[in-house]
């Protein structure tokens, strides 16, 4: 009984948290329809902030009450100017861009901030002060319980109230409130739509900034916090309903508690139960517990061109580089062999993320549930029935459509961000599952020993393998773009009525649309698997799913050739800067920036235009 | 009498408690043109909705040559032989003109899941027929999204027939479309659906289209059909000009 009590004001404590960084992404995504993935590293951004001013420099010496509290909020401050600073020279100028490329853009200043973080403070955990008055203790009902979270119990509802008084009080607030319902009409009436934007990213970074200052007396400020919270505050506000401060709040409580209990009741599903709730209350209410259906949102509904045919210059490149990959290799060393042949991977594993993304009109934030579905698929029948590689890269893409099709089901049934957010709590499960499963996966030390036949174990040969099964996925993966249900799929994306009008079951082209696609990744994870020897966690983690998003949104999602050119830039310059630099993630971030800017239309959007300048 | 291609009885439909179509009935036979009109906010859209699936009847029941299909699945109800167009136009912006159509084609054979052979190879010849039947053979390989709005029109009425339906439902088939176009329209629709023994049930909101073309008209107004019959009937019907045609004064 009394460990209850203690688990559930601990509950209250995370909830406050939580909800202050959910209430910032919750309140930007209202106004700017902006799904900003960089708000973790604002949080972490807020701690490393709040250390800093509270340990060192004038607030620090002076110390005491004033030197905490004052510490705190100028992190506070500092991290809503940052925020400011963002909208203001990069999000400003994109918000005509395709809804997905706005997300990039995010993701690459989380990229920019990790390494920004890692220079100014270094690798190590750092331990903040702990906050005046607050420290010890306090008997509630006869248990001691710190003083600290009491204070951080009271935070969430106060700021609750206070955003309250803000958007039903102030001029600001009911601007903002009309620009959530709706941002065309507020621009038709006259308000300043950017200053809005720019003010309204100030709010919620400052928050985030908030509730990472306010951790300082809780946890050590570390590097991981950013992709840590970011998950956590984006199931808050996909169950509360986006835009939806009040659902936030009791979404914030609801997650909060259940972490609090689940480790008692369930410690073995602790990191499922969030996401296994939020897709609970996904499919009960499509549009989160107070949310409304949304106008407008994903998928990136790019007015796209009838599908091209390859011009004769292309096909001629196209050969010449297929001979070129065939006759090469022989006098290539291994290391150049293992980088092209996890290239060739990473190009079916794009490939087959933008057949849902393009053509089908879905955004998918857990594509790599799939990738690791065949890689586990394929480790699991070689470390339980010592099957040999080419049972398991028959079975792999089997199991993952398997697994495409469950999480499928549900996936295609929601639409816009609800719908990509569902399809990363899958992925997150998958992840647990493979995390904590521990008797079957190995959990954490993965499974080794997956290596290949006899036959395949020179790096050529492999190589070649690589080649012909990639090669093989994503020919067919092109042909059938071509193919009826390729047009299918573009057609139930381009207008849901008039495909349901002539007999186009939408929901179930959808469906088969997601499993093909799972299978294809599944192939292409199950011989990555072959070709490192063996499988982790990590395979599934949401780290690999952004790196197919950014590889299809780096090609560019409206064109046949974007995943195929997207893949070979982003994991040959990942592969190239992590060799050569230390801040690979500063300069990966700051050249997806540089693209996203420039080049909106990706990397075959840019050759096309350039094709078309010519004609 | 033979069986109505479309029998429609005591649909009703509120919207938040005011009945946006109460008790209405009506039937088309083959080859007649049957105009619903009334003034905005009739429930001219709604009783429409109703007819093809898009919206589920509080009450009442739809029958297509005598099978109750009350309640289907739009897309059911297209594969049993109802087309449609919109009010505002739903074609698929990246698709060409030709690709439209023969999209309609291959749901119409179930070829929607086939996953090897090109599209562009299949029913080549019956989808330039039907852009050749309603004027669009010279935009067959255009892209749809760069079509002017009035063969954007066109280009819904050949989806619209290309499963060869028996009832055709045309909610405001020339809005938007400019004057001179419009009565060819209406006559290329006319003309096939008398050819074909297509029943076409229509909305209109100009007056000249409907009295230039249709065999039948019914008037709704307020979720009620207040009359009905032939032109000439309609137009000299008194309650008619009270609510719609004394209003707008124009007709």
């Amino acid at each position: 009984m009394d460990s209850l009590i203690v688990q559930a004001l601990n509950g209250l404590a995370s909830a406050s948290s939580l909800f202050l960084v959910a209430a910032g992404l919750t309140v930007i995504f209202g106004v700017s329809r902006i799904v900003n993935f960089a708000h973790g590293s604002l949080y972490m951004l807020g701690a490393y902030l709040g250390w800093t001013l509270t340990s060192h420099g004038p607030l620090a010496e002076l110390g005491g009450f004033f030197g905490f509290w004052g510490g705190v909020l100028l992190a506070a401050l500092a991290t809503g100017l940052i925020g400011a600073a963002i909208e203001f020279l990069l999000l400003r100028r994109i918000y005509r861009a395709p809804e997905l490329f706005q997300l990039l853009a995010t993701f690459a200043v989380v990229l920019v901030v990790q390494d920004i973080a890692l220079l100014i403070w270094g690798p190590q955990d750092l331990l903040g002060p702990r906050a005046p008055l607050l420290r010890g203790a306090t008997e509630i009902l006869g248990l001691r319980f710190p003083r600290y979270e009491l204070f951080l119990i009271c935070v969430g509802p106060v700021m609750l109230g206070l955003l309250w008084l803000l958007f039903h009080r102030t001029r600001f607030g009911i601007l903002l409130r009309a620009a959530t319902q709706d941002r065309e009409m507020v621009a038709a009436l006259g308000v300043d739509q950017r200053r809005l934007f720019t003010s309204v990213f100030a709010l919620g970074s400052a928050l985030a900034g908030l509730a990472g200052a306010l951790q300082l007396p809780r946890e050590a400020v570390n590097l991981h916090m950013d992709m840590a919270v970011i998950v956590e505050a984006f199931v808050i506000v996909v169950i509360g309903g986006l835009g939806s401060l009040g659902g936030a709040f009791l979404a914030a409580l609801l997650i909060g508690e259940l972490h609090a209990f689940g480790i008692l009741v369930f410690p073995r599903i602790t990191l499922v139960l969030a996401f296994l709730v939020m897709a609970a209350v996904l499919v009960l209410r499509p549009h989160g517990l107070l949310g409304r259906k949304p106008s407008g949102l994903l998928p990136a509904a790019v007015p796209s061109p009838p599908l091209p045919r390859a011009p004769r210059w292309l096909v001629q490149a196209g050969a010449v580089a297929l001979v070129l990959l065939v006759v090469l290799p022989p006098f290539l060393g291994d290391y150049a062999l293992s980088v092209m042949a996890d290239m060739a991977m990473m190009v079916l594993f794009a490939a087959s993320l933008h057949l849902i993304m393009g053509p089908g009109g879905m955004a998918s934030f857990g594509h790599a549930a799939y990738f690791g579905a065949g890689a586990y698929g394929a480790a699991l029948l070689a470390k339980h029935f010592a099957a040999p590689m080419e049972v398991g890269l028959v079975f792999a893409p089997f199991a993952a459509g398997i697994v495409g099709l469950v999480f499928g089901w549900f996936c295609v049934r929601l639409s816009g961000v609800y719908s990509a957010m569902l399809t990363l709590a899958f992925a997150q499960i998958a992840w647990s599952t493979a995390f904590q499963w521990v008797e079957v996966t190995g959990g954490d030390n993965g499974i080794l020993g997956v290596w290949p036949s006899e036959w395949a174990r020179g790096k050529l040969v492999f190589w070649y393998l690589a080649l012909a099964l990639c090669g093989l996925g994503v020919v067919l993966l092109r042909r059938l773009l071509y193919a009826p249900f390729g047009m299918a799929l573009r057609a139930q994306r381009d207008s849901p009525l008039r495909a349901e009008a002539i007999g186009i079951d939408t929901l179930r082209v959808r469906w088969v649309g997601f499993a093909i696609a799972a299978a294809a990744a599944g192939m292409a994870g199950a011989l990555f698997a072959y070709g490192k020897g063996s499988v982790f966690p990590s395979f599934l983690g949401i780290p690999r799913s952004v790196d197919a998003l950014v590889m299809v949104l780096l090609g560019g999602v409206q064109t046949v050739l974007g995943p195929l050119l997207g893949a070979v830039a982003y994991s040959g310059l990942q592969e190239q800067l992590v060799r050569i630099s230390d801040l690979w993630r500063l300069v990966l971030g700051v050249a997806i920036l540089a693209l996203v800017l420039f080049f909106p239309g990706g990397l075959a959007g840019a050759l096309r235009r350039r094709e078309d300048d010519r004609a | 009498m033979t069986t109505p291609v479309l029998e429609a009885n005591g649909l009703r439909k509120s919207w938040g408690g005011v009945a946006a179509v109460d008790g209405v009935s009506l039937a088309v036979q083959a080859g007649e043109m049957l105009a619903l009109i009334g003034p905005n906010g009739a429930g001219k859209s709604t009783c429409f909705n109703m007819l093809n699936g898009q919206i589920r009847p509080e009450a009442g029941s739809v029958h297509l040559l005598g099978r109750n299909i009350t309640g289907l699945a739009p897309r059911i109800v297209w594969r049993l032989g109802v087309g449609r167009t919109f009010q505002v136009t739903a074609t698929f912006a990246s698709m060409t003109v030709l690709d439209n159509v023969r999209m309609a084609l291959l749901s119409h054979h179930r070829r929607l899941f086939g996953l090897w052979r090109p599209a562009a190879a299949q029913f080549v010849a019956e989808a330039a027929a039907a852009l050749a039947r309603v004027g669009l053979a010279e935009q067959a390989g255009r892209p749809c999204g760069v079509l002017a709005y009035g063969d954007l029109k066109r280009l819904e009425l050949a989806i619209a027939l290309a499963n060869e339906p028996r009832l055709l439902l045309m909610d405001e088939p020339t809005a938007g479309m400019a004057p001179a176009e419009r009565a060819g329209l209406m006559a290329l629709t006319a003309r096939i659906a008398r050819d074909a023994g297509i029943a076409v049930l229509f909305t209109e909101h100009d007056m000249d289209v409907v009295f230039g073309h249709a065999d039948r008209i019914l008037v709704l107004d307020r979720g009620k059909l207040i009359a009905g019959g032939t032109p000439e009937q309609v137009r000299a019907d008194a309650r008619v000009r009270d609510v719609y045609l004394g209003q707008s004064g124009v007709h």
